[in-house]
């Protein structure tokens, strides 16, 4: 397990930029923080690491967004709304994880059974000021930035 | 035909509602039935896809035939079938679309895909009998917060969208964190009637000069911040004066956008729509600008602001005029772009 400091967003960003640059194809990185804490900003800058020259936005109402602008495919997924894990079935989740793609999922914790063994997961905890960050990151052997 | 009128039977089923419309040439609603699904997902405090799907199922049917009776028609008099297709919940969406999918197959009658904010905009049609594009439309919703540009019923161009959450979006998320319940918009709305606009100033987010984009998740992480650091100060929050802080500072940026597209484009009407377009301070605050520069306002009433029918069989009628039926093959589409 790896403990980072995020002093502020620059930092998410450049963290988010070198994972989308190394990061492996069949990859599911599992973001866990409350609302505010950045995920969808850590998502972006995976995304602009990859190559996605799409715009990235919040995928709250469709759950699942796509991109395939970029050197992977990048599948953003923020699972809030899933009500039970066995919903993620019904949106044919195994063909995104276990896929070729790179998978983000924010909130998933709420779909924690679900997620791949490898899975990278990352807690994002608020730090000592509003900037701040607390990243405990796991698995991340398959991220290949440390 | 009904009363000699081209008739079109519409389905809507990309995200709470399941709807069903009969529409004449367009304007003339004769039926708009919607079940809603708000009770259930309050309990949720957002929207559940699969129960959304499951109830669509449920719902879909009875809709349908109730939008037939109430219009005293039979499926005889039906023309067209005219559906949903795209942006939404994907599982949703199949639901309309298979079901008129089904009707147009057994029926033989022609299949016409919508687009949703397509609809959101033709539901201004539908109350004002007068207006004609061109005009600059405002689309806000919990899904969608886009500017667009309007120049004939079937010609829509996008200026600008949000590049992270949508605008309604924000409402719901500033609603959870203020403890408020689902769906935000009305009870944000609501509560800040009671508030001090300007006892708490959160950042207004333009972008870049001239950009007709929007962002709204600095907003909401500044609403966050500010209550994560009053309770750590033990100080007690004024809900009404923060939800009506948030929600001047969202719809400063909305309405300064939407004015300075259609001043820039030298259109002289505004066209308001989606769930948002029934925000009371919105509407007060659009139509004070409008009344400045000389611009024409337009708006829905609430039924028509939220998801519904009668905007699909509208919107259906002009694209069919223009561009004809869509094959059987037609599928359900997320992400459809405008």
């Amino acid at each position: 397990m790896t403990r980072i400091h995020i002093a502020n967003e620059k930092d998410t960003e450049k963290l988010g930029e070198r994972i989308g640059q190394q990061v492996q194809p069949g990859t599911v990185i599992a973001l866990i923080g409350d609302l505010g804490t950045g995920k969808t900003t850590l998502t972006k800058s995976i995304a602009r690491g990859l190559g996605v020259t799409e715009t990235v936005t919040s995928p709250t109402f469709n759950i699942i967004r796509e991109y395939r602008s970029g050197r992977l495919p990048l599948y953003h997924f923020d699972v809030y709304r899933i009500g039970d894990p066995d919903e993620m079935f019904e949106l044919g989740y195994e063909e995104y994880f276990y896929g070729d793609g790179v998978c983000v999922v924010e909130w998933a914790d709420i779909i924690e059974e679900l997620l791949p063994e490898d899975a990278v997961v990352i807690s994002i905890d608020r730090g000592a000021s509003d900037e701040e960050r607390e990243y405990e990151i796991e698995g991340e052997e398959d991220i290949c930035i440390f | 035909m009904i009363d000699g009128k081209f008739a079109i039977l519409a389905i809507e089923s990309s995200c709470d509602e399941t709807a069903a419309a009969v529409v004449l040439e367009g304007r003339d609603v004769r039926s708009n039935v919607i079940s809603s699904q708000i009770d259930i997902h309050k309990a949720y405090g957002g929207v559940v896809p699969e129960i959304a799907s499951r109830h669509h199922l449920d719902n879909v049917n009875w809709v349908c035939e109730k939008a037939l009776a109430d219009a005293g028609a039979s499926m005889d008099d039906i023309d067209a079938i005219g559906v949903t297709y795209g942006p939404g919940l994907v599982g949703a969406l199949l639901i309309g679309l298979a079901t008129a999918k089904a009707y147009a197959l057994a029926t033989g009658k022609p299949l016409i895909g919508v687009h949703h904010i397509h609809g959101h905009i033709c539901a201004n049609y539908i109350e004002h009998k007068d207006l004609q594009p061109p005009f600059m439309a405002l689309v806000i919703s919990g899904g969608h917060t886009n500017i667009v540009e309007v120049t004939d019923y079937n010609e829509l161009h996008v200026l600008g969208g949000t590049r992270d959450d949508a605008a309604g979006e924000a409402f719901d998320k500033v609603a959870r964190v203020l403890g408020l319940g689902y769906p935000g918009g009305p009870l944000i709305d609501k509560i800040a009637k009671e508030g001090n606009p300007d006892a708490v100033e959160f950042k207004r987010v333009f972008l870049e000069k001239g950009s007709m984009d929007f962002s709204f998740s600095g907003i909401k992480t500044g609403v966050l911040n500010y209550v994560n650091s009053e309770k750590q100060a033990g100080r007690e929050i004024n809900i009404a004066d923060v939800a009506a802080g948030f929600q001047q500072a969202v719809l400063d940026v909305v309405v300064a956008k939407t004015i300075d597209a259609a001043l820039s484009l030298n259109k002289d009407k505004i066209v308001v729509a989606g769930g948002v377009a029934a925000n009371s301070r919105l509407r007060g605050m659009l139509s004070a600008e409008c009344e400045k520069h000389g611009l024409k306002l337009y708006h829905p009433s609430p039924i028509l602001c939220t998801d519904n029918a009668a905007m699909i069989g509208c919107a259906a009628y002009y694209k069919y005029q223009a561009q004809g039926p869509d094959d059987l093959t037609l599928d359900a589409i997320p992400n459809l772009p405008l």
